[in-house]
């Protein structure tokens, strides 16, 4: 049950996206964030649609997988969809009692759905194509203006990285301790939802004591390996610009300024 | 030469209440004075609770002495400037393989503790190269560690330490989560280590197999030095250990029971070997 989540995973394999740089795959979501949200008409997001397809292409990342990522927030979808029908006042077009759909609604149910779909298989990408280790390296190189803020940017990245590292681990303790309480008589999925949050209380209270044994553990070992911070750290993988990174941007630029345009002059 | 030394070394974990005042004092370590040499490989024994993990993390300054003193290659580890390279002289396994592996791969995790030396980006590298392939693993360099045994973690840990490039690496029961075989596999790289590459290992353990390789043994009881001596000599004293909770070796055990019920073997049988070999001339 709690292994098969998709979504904010890496896929390997070998790609011109694999290669590229972390920093660039970041803004590069960014940028696709803001194109979405730019748009307005029918130009604007199948200018969205084409860059998602090309990038989808250019990741080698199967099609199928990608879609397995997106089920799990497929209620999310409908969620918003069913709200966006329903609620947005308008010129009713069908009524039955006091439900209507309105145009308006109907458009904005669609723009909507097309917008999260686009927006969570755009940052799917990203993860996919990008080990969790790059990822905060790049996030790290990318706040570090904000150092001058004296922001702790290099614990942010140290702590997120060794939060996705134990995540698999705890997620493994989570379903030893739930088997060893249901050997004694536990039960997590029955009664009502009062019942089973309460169910849930002999679980984390052994999950929590030992996540925390095991950060003494890790702080430890990272003092006993050296560990002072940021300061004086040299890289093992220092990030580098190539040339085809700077090509990338300038394409990302372009993107932008399209949406702008198709924007204003459509 | 003289690596590690400790002085009448003492450690008191101090229990105290809300306002800080103390409330309890429990002796881990009580008073010992050790000696390790440059390029030997040491064993401390003890059961639970008899302070040999706490000496440990007093070798690399994770602890600091209540009473007495550690000297690390000749520096002090109450100087506080000089902690950070005791920590390079003197690396440290620890007991959970999961708890001390920080990165996501195992070539990064290797090289976390060069970039926190400052070391430049070609050389931590090559020090990444050699230490995985000085303990077995450099084929395993872009694994994930959640994907490996235990022994196999514990070696990727090793590697983490050498490529520190320390003068001795204290191994705190690094084989006690783990099975057989991986056992096996950590006491094969520590023991590597210590022939080809010349590094001083103290390896502290309750597994009595794993200290018959070593060149001096330190058993620990309540927080003091109770035997030392080599292997051999240590062995000798059946009774004592078995009164520490500490078994002997099968074969050290076998042999002793033999000659109390008054056959010919000698004192400090360690191999299954050499047993083999003195009862064969006895049947004869």
């Amino acid at each position: 049950m709690l292994k098969d989540i998709t979504l904010g995973q890496y896929y390997q394999t070998d790609s011109i996206l694999h290669r590229s740089d972390p920093r660039v795959k970041l803004t590069g979501t960014l940028i696709y964030i803001v194109v979405l949200f730019v748009a307005q008409n029918i130009w604007g997001y199948a200018l969205a649609a084409v860059f998602l397809a090309v990038m989808i292409a250019l990741s080698k990342v199967p099609v199928k997988f990608m879609l397995k990522g997106m089920r799990s927030i497929a209620f999310l979808i409908t969620l918003t969809v069913v709200f966006n029908l329903f609620m947005t006042p308008g010129e009713v077009i069908w009524s039955f009692y006091k439900l209507k759909i309105t145009a308006e609604g109907l458009k904005m149910a669609a723009r909507m759905a097309i917008r999260l779909i686009f927006l969570i298989m755009g940052s799917n990408i990203m993860t996919l194509t990008t080990t969790p280790g790059e990822l905060t390296d790049g996030l790290e190189s990318l706040l570090s203006p904000f150092k001058v803020f004296h922001a702790p940017v290099h614990e942010i990245a140290m702590m997120m990285s060794i939060a996705l590292r134990f995540i698999p681990i705890l997620m493994e303790e989570t379903d030893k301790i739930m088997k060893a309480q249901m050997a004694r008589g536990a039960s997590f999925d029955e009664g009502n939802i009062i019942e089973r949050a309460k169910s849930l209380v002999p679980l984390l209270v052994p999950l929590f004591v030992s996540a925390f044994r095991r950060a003494s553990d890790l702080a430890l070992a990272m003092e006993a390996r050296c560990y002072r911070g940021g300061d004086k750290r040299t890289r093992m993988k220092p990030l580098r610009y190539k040339v085809s990174d700077y090509v990338a941007y300038g394409v990302l630029i372009m993107l932008l300024a399209a949406s702008i345009a198709l924007r204003i002059c459509l | 030469m003289s690596l590690i030394k400790t002085e009448e070394l003492v450690h008191d974990y101090i229990r105290r209440d809300e306002e800080g005042n103390e409330d309890g004092r429990i002796r881990a370590v009580d008073g010992v004075s050790l000696n390790v040499n440059r390029g030997e490989f040491i064993a401390i024994l003890g059961s639970n609770g008899s302070g040999k993990s706490t000496l440990a993390k007093h070798l690399n300054a994770i602890l600091f002495p209540t009473e007495g003193s550690v000297w690390v290659d000749g520096k002090n580890t109450m100087d506080p400037d000089e902690i950070w390279d005791i920590r390079e002289t003197a690396g440290m396994v620890f007991q959970n393989p999961d708890n001390q592996i920080i990165a996501q791969v195992v070539e990064e995790d290797v090289g976390f503790g060069p970039e926190n030396m400052g070391i430049p980006t070609k050389e931590i590298w090559e020090r990444v190269e050699e230490s995985l392939k000085a303990v077995g693993m450099w084929e395993y360099r872009k694994a994930s560690p959640g994907r490996l045994s235990g022994g196999q973690k514990q070696r990727v840990s090793i590697a983490g330490v050498i490529a520190m490039h320390p003068k001795c690496i204290i191994l705190d029961e690094p084989t006690a989560m783990l099975d057989p075989s991986g056992r096996r596999e950590v006491i094969r790289a520590a023991r590597a280590l210590n022939d080809v590459e010349k590094v001083t290992i103290i390896l502290i353990t309750h597994y009595m197999d794993e200290v018959i390789y070593a060149d001096r043994v330190f058993v620990m009881d309540k927080g003091r030095v109770a035997l030392k001596g080599t292997p051999v000599e240590v062995f000798k004293h059946v009774e004592e250990l078995k009164a520490l909770h500490l078994d002997v070796p099968q074969v050290t055990l076998l042999a002793y029971e033999l000659r109390k019920r008054g056959l010919d073997i000698p004192d400090g049988i360690l191999h299954m070997e050499e047993l083999i070999e003195v009862l064969e001339k006895i049947c004869r």
